[in-house]
């Protein structure tokens, strides 16, 4: 059992819940995942580790409610409990100075690519974001993203907020202007198959972390399977970053849509 | 080794193999398990063996000649005393031959169930050489458990005083469960680390209830807490703590039986799509979240369900889906039904219930709709071919004889390999090539002193009961080591 700590709307589908983790808070790093259970019946829903406190012993997950078992933990008001929280999970972000970082996410996407953000800042690096949402107040994160990058550029589908575009514009924009040794993308699957096209034709090398479907999340069921440079790859544990240029985008669209 | 004599010469015993002759219990016939319609069973979750009654287990006890030098002991891997067993069930003390049983073995009750005792204990026993069918010693061992179970109070087994040294178990399986009901009971502080929300590993997403009931292995956990052992649940060790963490938390020895569960695939074209999944992901999902009864969990459904493999897990698989209300299940294995690796219960169970057998049958292909849904297999009829490394006859593919099937959901059963999970976290451990732990075989160490492993973490993937062996004797030796013995 895990306390809700505190909570934070984001937007209508959008919550940000804070909740005591003590080991998992000491040990994640960025990039890492856990699975979370509401209720003695609820489904295991892999969330992305948004930011942790290893002080207060709390993690941060950003949660969109898109079906039953999400719109639940979304509910949960503080001081209510998390039935079962377990990880870390995955593999941790391979941060290193590679000169110019350009992170690139889109809608809850944010949320995990905060923490990559903040590491590859703290590594060295010249950090370049670009934020994209379909409207203004889908765009999340925006205070603690600044606070750790050189530049952001925020992108709306209806020109509501920033520039009006899709995030691809944004991050051709950047890659035009100046050298950008490594990118990192996180976001709906759709978004992130149009990013990495596009990085590949400037041949920038790119990590995608995906967000397959998982029952377990220790290499167990094989559900979260992927195709990535011709081979079958588990998200869970080998995951959930690859290189976004190896993935079959295609199929892992298909089976998100099970 | 026990020595199996001293309860043989007891009085009671004696006065017991006299009371009747060798004749008299030569000509009772082997009980059959009482067993639920294979009708009404599909349309439910309910075990189908009922287990035999006081009166039918002390006639089949009666059939155990109590002979001088018993075998049966040495086929089973835990070593119980069967003929001690069996004996106080002949004389009617039933709770006897239960405390028998617990002596050596931490879970009879699922024991009785689940191991094939066909190719352990009744392998060895004496009555087959006579030409006559096994005394059906699985049998009686389930009715001694359940007899306890469901007439006495649970009771704390004699225990050694406590020694204050901790030991910690990775993963709650029967290698873990064994290890650490033998380490309470030497007086070890025993805490046992589980990745997933429910403790009993394979035991509760693998085996369905039919088989072997939920509230059966959480009766032999809840007897593993009152002997003080400790759960902790949601914790991956490697990635929640480390195996350096627990060094820090004051564990002197540390068990690995993390289990083998990492599906494997074929590789064949459309293995991806949706609709096809691993043994695993289907049973996990109904069996561990209640996908289909209740869980918030879904479940694929399907009119028409294939299983590809022949061990127990793909005839758990077939009788599965068919509990989900599936019209058609087909098993499709690349051999022939004689070299399935199935217990033939099982076998027998799945034809019962209406499962249909493609034997030397595989699939080479599957196809999908243009929503990337799996719609069909493309199969493959094989023919028996020279014998194998494992000593069977391998298949060979006839040329053009294939074969497409419409199908809505592929289940694929071929095996697991080890979780790299655990030993990939802990960076001296000796891992083999294919990701099993290495073991001293007599020993159960690792080439890390205070760290031991057993069960399927080492084998690959074998059954309950030589993974409960395995934690035995790690139990064994690590005591001795920490006892400084």
């Amino acid at each position: 059992m895990n306390k809700i700590v505190s909570k934070e709307r984001f937007s209508e589908n959008v919550t940000k819940l804070v909740v005591e983790a003590p080991l998992i808070a000491k040990a994640r790093r960025a990039g890492h995942f856990v699975i979370v259970r509401c209720g003695e019946k609820g489904e295991r829903i892999p969330l992305t580790i948004a930011d942790s406190d290893p002080a207060a012993g709390t993690i941060t997950l950003v949660i969109q409610a898109v079906g039953d078992s999400t719109r639940k933990i979304c509910a949960l008001e503080p001081g209510e409990f998390l039935t079962d929280v377990v990880g870390p999970l995955g593999q941790a972000t391979r941060i290193e100075n590679y000169g110019t970082v350009l992170c690139c996410g889109g809608g809850v996407g944010v949320a995990p690519l905060l923490p990559i953000i903040k590491a590859m800042k703290a590594a060295g690096n010249r950090v370049v974001s670009v934020l994209a949402g379909r409207s203004k107040d889908l765009i999340i994160l925006e205070d603690e993203v600044r606070a750790s990058s050189d530049e952001v550029i925020i992108m709306t589908d209806d020109g509501s907020y920033g520039n009006k575009g899709l995030v691809t514009v944004g991050v051709e924009e950047v890659i035009k202007r100046e050298k950008v040794d490594k990118v990192v993308t996180i976001g709906p699957a759709i978004m992130m198959k149009f990013v990495s096209l596009l990085t590949k034709k400037y041949d920038v090398p790119t990590e995608a972390s995906l967000n397959a479907i998982m029952v377990d999340g220790t290499g167990m069921c094989g559900a979260c399977r992927v195709t990535v440079g011709g081979k079958t790859r588990f998200v869970c544990v080998e995951g959930p970053e690859f290189d976004a240029h190896e993935i079959d985008f295609d199929e892992l669209l298909m089976r998100l849509k099970m | 080794m026990e020595n199996y004599n001293e309860s043989r010469n007891e009085t009671w015993r004696e006065e017991l193999r006299k009371s009747k002759t060798a004749k008299e219990r030569n000509n009772i016939e082997r009980v059959e398990m009482p067993q639920l319609d294979p009708a009404y069973r599909i349309t439910c979750n309910e075990e189908v063996n009922q287990g035999i009654n006081a009166e039918q287990a002390v006639l089949e006890a009666t059939r155990c000649l109590d002979c001088p030098n018993p075998q049966c002991v040495t086929g089973c891997p835990v070593g119980i005393n069967i003929p001690k067993f069996i004996k106080n069930i002949e004389r009617g003390e039933f709770a006897q031959a239960a405390a028998t049983l617990k002596e050596t073995s931490s879970l009879p009750a699922v024991c009785g169930r689940v191991c094939p005792q066909e190719k352990q204990c009744e392998s060895k026993c004496i009555r087959l050489k006579m030409k006559q069918p096994a005394v059906a010693i699985g049998y009686l061992e389930r009715f001694a458990a359940d007899w306890q179970r469901n007439n006495t109070k649970q009771e704390v087994p004699p225990m050694k005083e406590p020694n204050g040294i901790k030991v910690a178990v990775i993963g709650s399986g029967p290698s873990g469960l064994s290890f650490a009901g033998d380490m309470a009971k030497q007086g070890f502080d025993v805490t046992v680390f589980e990745a997933l929300h429910e403790i009993g590993g394979v035991l509760k997403y693998g085996i369905p209830e039919f088989r072997l009931p939920n509230s059966i292995v959480d009766y032999e956990i809840d007897g593993l807490r009152m002997m003080g052992v400790k759960f902790e649940k949601d914790v991956l060790v490697g990635k929640t703590i480390t195996y350096d963490d627990l060094h820090e938390q004051g564990f002197k020895g540390v068990f690995v039986g993390s289990g083998a569960g990492f599906p494997r695939f074929m590789d064949i074209p459309g293995e991806n799509l949706i609709g096809v999944m691993s043994s695993n992901e289907y049973l996990t999902r109904i069996n561990l979240m209640s996908a289909g009864r209740g869980g918030d969990t879904p479940v694929m459904q399907g009119e028409t369900i294939a299983v590809i493999g022949g061990g127990n897990t793909a005839m758990d698989s077939t009788r599965t889906a068919l509990r989900m209300g599936a019209k058609r299940v087909i098993l499709v294995y690349r051999r022939s039904e004689e070299e399935m690796p199935a217990r033939r219960e099982e076998v027998g169970h799945a034809k019962e219930e209406g499962v249909e057998f493609m034997t030397l049958h595989n699939p080479i292909e599957y196809i999908g709709d243009e929503k990337g849904h799996i719609k069909a297999m493309r199969i493959q009829r094989m023919v028996l071919g020279e014998p194998d490394a494992s000593g069977r006859r391998s298949p060979v593919p006839v040329e053009g004889a294939i074969e497409e099937i419409p199908v809505d959901i592929v289940i694929v059963a071929v095996g697991v390999s080890p979780n790299q999970l655990v030993p990939r976290s802990i960076g001296r451990l000796d891992v083999s090539r294919r990701n099993t732990i290495v073991v001293n075989e007599e020993t159960m160490q690792s080439n890390i002193g205070d760290l031991y492993a057993g069960g399927d973490i080492v084998r690959g993937g074998a059954t309950v009961i030589l993974a409960m062996g395995d934690g035995r004797r790690a139990a064994q030796n690590m005591a001795m080591q920490l006892l400084g013995k």
